[in-house]
């Protein structure tokens, strides 16, 4: 790995691989950061190396990655595999673990692609063993053909519910429900969207098309449940929920959750960029200009960790920040940028067309968000519950960081990834502060763990 | 519980999951190794003792600490198995 880069690019996934591609195929040196041991990202993962059959039950969506995989490889792209980031200053020093060492590189751009991941969203029980994301079912599934032995239950609310349970039955696993928290006021809100949304229409007959077979097979389908909750005692035995006025139980010991994806903001966060609460998507994005520039000069963000618009518009938004950054390298002129630009912001335009409809349907509950059980687990690491949390705001500390300092909430190894959301939530509520005007908690280095020996390999004189 | 699609991996390696020998593809995860075998929890928690298992197998959620070949809060959805590598459930910090 070389001192500096006129660019160096982090993740994998398609904005990463295509403005990989773009950059390098226009004579730039490009060096690609992947915490993976091979390109893809989550949505591609394990794409190279999955058996025909299972890659086919993974069906077509799938299949798209390999033509952008293959690009990428052919490009002259460095590719670092199994390479974490964890520092990102304004000045564009990357911190980097590399195959067990630390270094630090620089860069005269850098484009962050490193995506996004589940809304978590605590609940009763959401920590039990037998309780995972459904992205993460679907991680086993794509790189390792592991899935539920039997009688699995999906729950919460997006398209992924869908699309896994029908991946999962493609493979011969019997699921038992997908239940969606979707109302009828969503609905309602969603239908004036409807118009835009079947523009691209793929998606829509895509969803139908796994509810059809779904359905067909017997799995129960179930929309407007409220109060999920996941019950054992070593590990998960039954779930339970409200749907229409009553309490049901289903015996599982396999709980798919997911409730939509966020963008991975904790490197834009580390690097100074401006964010900003998004009230549609219900999440904290970087501010970006129409090429992907973040508000720091030379970080660009592309993809999902820039707002969430999926897979395809990711691909497109990696081409177009790619020809901002040979803009910004002198390689092409404003109008070649601006010309080559075209093609991709056409399809990109029409992919997000659906957005606002999904949105819309697959907005969270709000109730949900601010975390009802007092019991309920919110900080998975240092094991603090909404009660505590409750508690700290009561007692004067208003802001998130406050709650962190008093009750250790985001203080674990996760840094805060998994409960910032739901305290941010529970701050904005106790206090009648609104999230767009809320402090998130303050993102330090090393963002990925970091041995000791590792961090004082980095200042080799000071050491002896 | 999981289980294994039919499927003849390319080719595999032998790992040892608390104190078992169990062979499994090469290049996979250590997370996915251990669901595969359905070992119950991975680790417990270091404040009230509570079993957690693998939750986001993508490393945000530090959920998968595992001791791996002797060195405690290992994230096993980071880490690729290797053959002789010793897998073993962590209790509380591990430290």
């Amino acid at each position: 790995m070389k001192e500096n880069y006129p660019l160096v690019i982090i993740g994998a996934g398609p904005a990463g691989l295509a403005a990989a591609t773009v950059a390098a195929d226009h004579g730039v040196e490009v060096a690609l950061l992947d915490e993976q041991p091979a390109p893809g990202g989550q949505i591609f993962r394990g794409i190279e190396a999955a058996p025909d059959e299972r890659a086919d039950k993974l069906g077509p969506e799938y299949l798209r990655g390999e033509k952008l995989v293959s690009a990428f490889r052919n490009s002259s792209a460095r590719y670092y595999p199994d390479t974490k980031v964890w520092s990102l200053s304004e000045q564009r020093d990357i911190g980097v673990i590399h195959q067990q060492q630390a270094h630090m590189i620089s860069a005269e751009q850098v484009l962050i692609a490193n995506g996004a991941f589940e809304r978590p969203v605590p609940f009763p029980g959401w920590t039990l063993p037998g309780v995972m994301n459904a992205g993460a079912g679907q991680i086993l599934f794509k790189g390792s053909g592991i899935v539920p032995a039997d009688g699995v239950v999906l729950a919460g609310s997006g398209p992924l519910l869908l699309l896994l349970a029908w991946q999962y039955l493609r493979a011969g696993v019997r699921v038992k429900a997908v239940l969606d928290t979707i109302s009828r006021g969503n609905y309602i809100k969603a239908l004036p969207k409807l118009p835009s949304a079947l523009l691209v229409h793929h998606h829509i007959t895509q969803g139908l098309r796994y509810q059809q077979t779904l359905r067909l097979a017997g799995v129960e389908l179930h929309n407007g449940i409220r109060d999920l909750q996941a019950h054992g005692a070593e590990s998960l035995e039954s779930i339970s929920y409200r749907h229409k006025g009553s309490n049901h139980t289903l015996e599982t010991d396999s709980l798919m959750i997911h409730f939509g994806i966020i963008p991975n903001i904790h490197l834009s966060q580390a690097a100074g960029c401006d964010h900003f609460w998004h009230k549609r998507q219900q999440c904290w994005r970087p501010e970006l200009d129409e090429w992907g520039s973040s508000s720091v000069k030379g970080i660009l963000i592309a993809g999902d960790g820039g707002g969430i618009g999926g897979a395809r518009t990711a691909e497109h938004a990696g081409r177009i920040a790619a020809f901002r950054v040979l803009y910004n390298l002198g390689v092409m002129n404003q109008q070649e940028m601006h010309l080559e630009a075209k093609q991709d912001r056409k399809w990109m335009k029409a992919d997000l067309r659906i957005r606002p409809f999904l949105e819309k349907l697959f907005r969270i509950p709000e109730s949900m968000l601010r975390v009802p059980h007092d019991d309920t687990i919110v900080c998975r690491c240092e094991e603090v519950t909404a009660r505590e949390i409750r508690a700290a705001i009561a007692d004067g500390h208003s802001d998130s960081n406050q709650v962190k300092f008093y009750t250790r909430c985001g203080m674990g190894p996760c840094q805060g990834r998994q409960c910032s959301q739901a305290v941010a939530h529970i701050v904005a509520d106790q206090t009648s502060i609104p999230l767009q005007q809320s402090t998130q908690f303050r993102i330090r280095p090393p963002l990925k763990p970091l041995t000791l020996g590792q961090l004082a390999s980095l200042y080799p004189d000071e050491t002896e | 519980m999981f289980k294994r699609l039919d499927e003849s991996p390319p080719s595999t390696v032998t790992v040892v999951i608390n104190g078992r020998s169990v062979v499994v593809p090469q290049g996979e995860s250590v997370a996915a190794a251990v669901l595969a075998e359905n070992i119950g929890h991975t680790r417990t928690t270091p404040v009230k003792q509570q079993p957690r298992a693998p939750f986001c197998m993508m490393g945000v959620c530090f959920d998968c600490l595992m001791v791996i070949d002797g060195i405690p809060n290992q994230q096993a959805c980071m880490v690729q198995v290797r053959d002789g590598m010793r897998i073993e459930r962590q209790h509380g910090s591990g430290v």
